[in-house]
């Protein structure tokens, strides 16, 4: 046999070190559609129980919506269930050709190309265009996938702080040296909720001659005045080289991701990007979702407004019941408690409370970094936020947290 | 070794640590294993300290363990100095 025993003892120990850590992670069961009201199942077998979900990636509210659902629908029954192919070989059909050129038009570049997930384009884009004569520069808090795709990649790695222009300049004036410099960056940061100082970042990559990529996913259908990006937000649609987002969030949060930007550069990603030469083409049925998402939000700004009212408000509630909630703009909103077990702890109150909320610790943030991340959507109503809030308020009290900052719950409960 | 020591410590601390970071930084804080430096960011530390002693760190030298405190990269430093 292969799978020895002291193979399954070597894992059996290292799955008691995480429990006993206190970061292991548990699955809770939703027995509904993605939406603010959700009914959940946790622990297995215990009575279903209606929350309100407060941690989706579903910022417009567009991942049950009914006329999405109409148009998946309308795509099984035109375009069928699968390829079974990639794409190059006969995994494209005319509607992926066309959610590319939508994509494209929305996100006001050259080209785009269609990827299983943004991991599989950020696991691809670094290794296609780029070699060991190159130098890629990331902020330091990029998400996982875009560390996972620097790693494939035979570039140079090198990093800046996080949002730290002035050791941005540095790095780029390092390394004149190499054939091309890409700065690499996420337009909203996924833990923290910032926003990518894009302006400054193009304004850099211009005077030092370099390339710049932002994973815009949290960014993407919502961010800027008509929800084109974080590069709208910061006035230089037209200037980012290659965008890389998700169509798995706000865009229909069904699944699927594309690099999108200058032509050449998408092209070559078409020619070499292995997720794309070796994956499965994305599914007829979420291309059609995917295409009426679009035409949705082409339509109107109404959803994007909703959720800039709801992000407002939330963090003021969090703010006025004294909270200590990291600053920003965006819908992700980081509910500080710095110790993993007291974020589990509270998620765990919240949830008897009805607030599905989820803890966040290491390896997922730093260690002494635990929160729990809300998420808005423009599902959410005035009134499931000021039910949000009585509950947070509730639990925050139990565990003496309300207007405490870092160093006192530090204090209290340890990092 | 204290100039190297004083050298690799204030590098560290200027490329890694936030302005309002406040811990403490000596020649036994790990540094790898304690979050400070991740392996994208070793490779800028091998750069510079192969840029400032005027040596070659080979790939394989250049391991976690090996730049895990202080006192880990100047003993390596100094033994490729000497080479």
């Amino acid at each position: 046999m292969s799978y020895s025993e002291k193979c399954r003892e070597t894992y059996v120990t290292e799955i008691q070190g995480i429990q006993e850590a206190g970061i292991f992670k548990e699955e809770r069961y939703i027995h509904a559609p993605q939406s603010a009201d959700i009914v959940v199942e946790f622990p297995p077998g215990a009575p279903l129980k209606k929350v309100i979900n407060m941690c989706a990636n579903n910022y417009l509210g567009l991942s049950s919506h009914p006329e999405v659902i109409k148009a998946a629908h309308a795509g099984l029954d035109c375009r069928g269930y699968g390829m079974s192919s990639v794409r190059f070989i006969c995994g494209t059909q005319d509607i992926h050709r066309k959610l590319e050129s939508r994509l494209t038009e929305f996100l006001g570049t050259e080209d785009t190309l269609l990827f299983p997930s943004c991991m599989d384009a950020n696991a691809g884009v670094f290794e296609a265009l780029l070699t060991d004569k190159d130098v890629m520069i990331a902020d330091r808090l990029v998400h996982a996938s875009i560390v996972d795709g620097m790693r494939l990649c035979k570039a140079m790695p090198d990093t800046y702080k996080h949002s730290d222009m002035g050791h941005l300049e540095e790095k780029l004036q390092e390394h004149q040296d190499k054939r091309f410099r890409m700065v690499i960056t996420d337009g909203v940061f996924s833990m923290d909720g910032d926003l990518a100082k894009l302006d400054e970042i193009v304004a850099l990559a211009e005077k030092y001659d370099a390339m710049v990529l932002v994973d815009d996913s949290h960014a993407s259908g919502f961010i800027g005045k008509t929800g084109r990006g974080t590069h709208e937000h910061c006035g230089v649609v037209g200037r980012i080289d290659v965008i890389t987002t998700t169509l798995g969030k706000a865009l229909g949060g069904a699944s699927g991701g594309c690099v999108s930007g200058r032509r050449e550069l998408v092209e070559i990603c078409r020619q070499r990007a292995r997720p794309y030469l070796f994956s499965n083409t994305v599914a007829p049925v979420i291309v059609a979702g995917a295409l009426k998402v679009l035409e949705l939000i082409s339509e109107t700004t109404e959803r994007r407004d909703k959720l800039e009212w709801n992000t407002k408000y939330w963090r003021g509630l969090l703010k006025d019941a004294g909270f200590d909630v990291k600053e920003g703009e965006s819908p992700i909103v980081p509910v500080m408690l710095y110790n993993a077990k007291l974020a589990q702890d509270v998620a765990r109150g919240l949830y008897v409370e009805g607030i599905y909320a989820v803890g966040f610790f290491f390896p997922v943030v730093p260690k002494g970094a635990a929160r729990i991340r809300t998420q808005l959507s423009a599902a959410h109503n005035k009134e499931h936020l000021d039910k949000a809030i009585e509950a947070f308020i509730k639990v925050g009290t139990k565990h003496n947290i309300l207007g405490k900052g870092k160093k006192e719950i530090i204090e209290m409960y340890g990092m | 070794m204290d100039d190297i020591k004083k050298a690799v410590l204030d590098y560290v601390r200027k490329e890694y640590l936030e302005e309002d970071d406040d811990r403490e930084l000596t020649e036994t804080t790990p540094l790898i294993s304690g979050g400070i430096v991740d392996s994208f960011s070793m490779v800028s530390l091998k750069r510079f300290l192969e840029k400032k002693y005027a040596i070659q760190i080979p790939d394989a030298e250049a391991s976690p363990e090996a730049f895990d405190t202080v006192n880990n990269i100047v003993a390596l430093v100094d033994r490729f100095r000497k080479a």
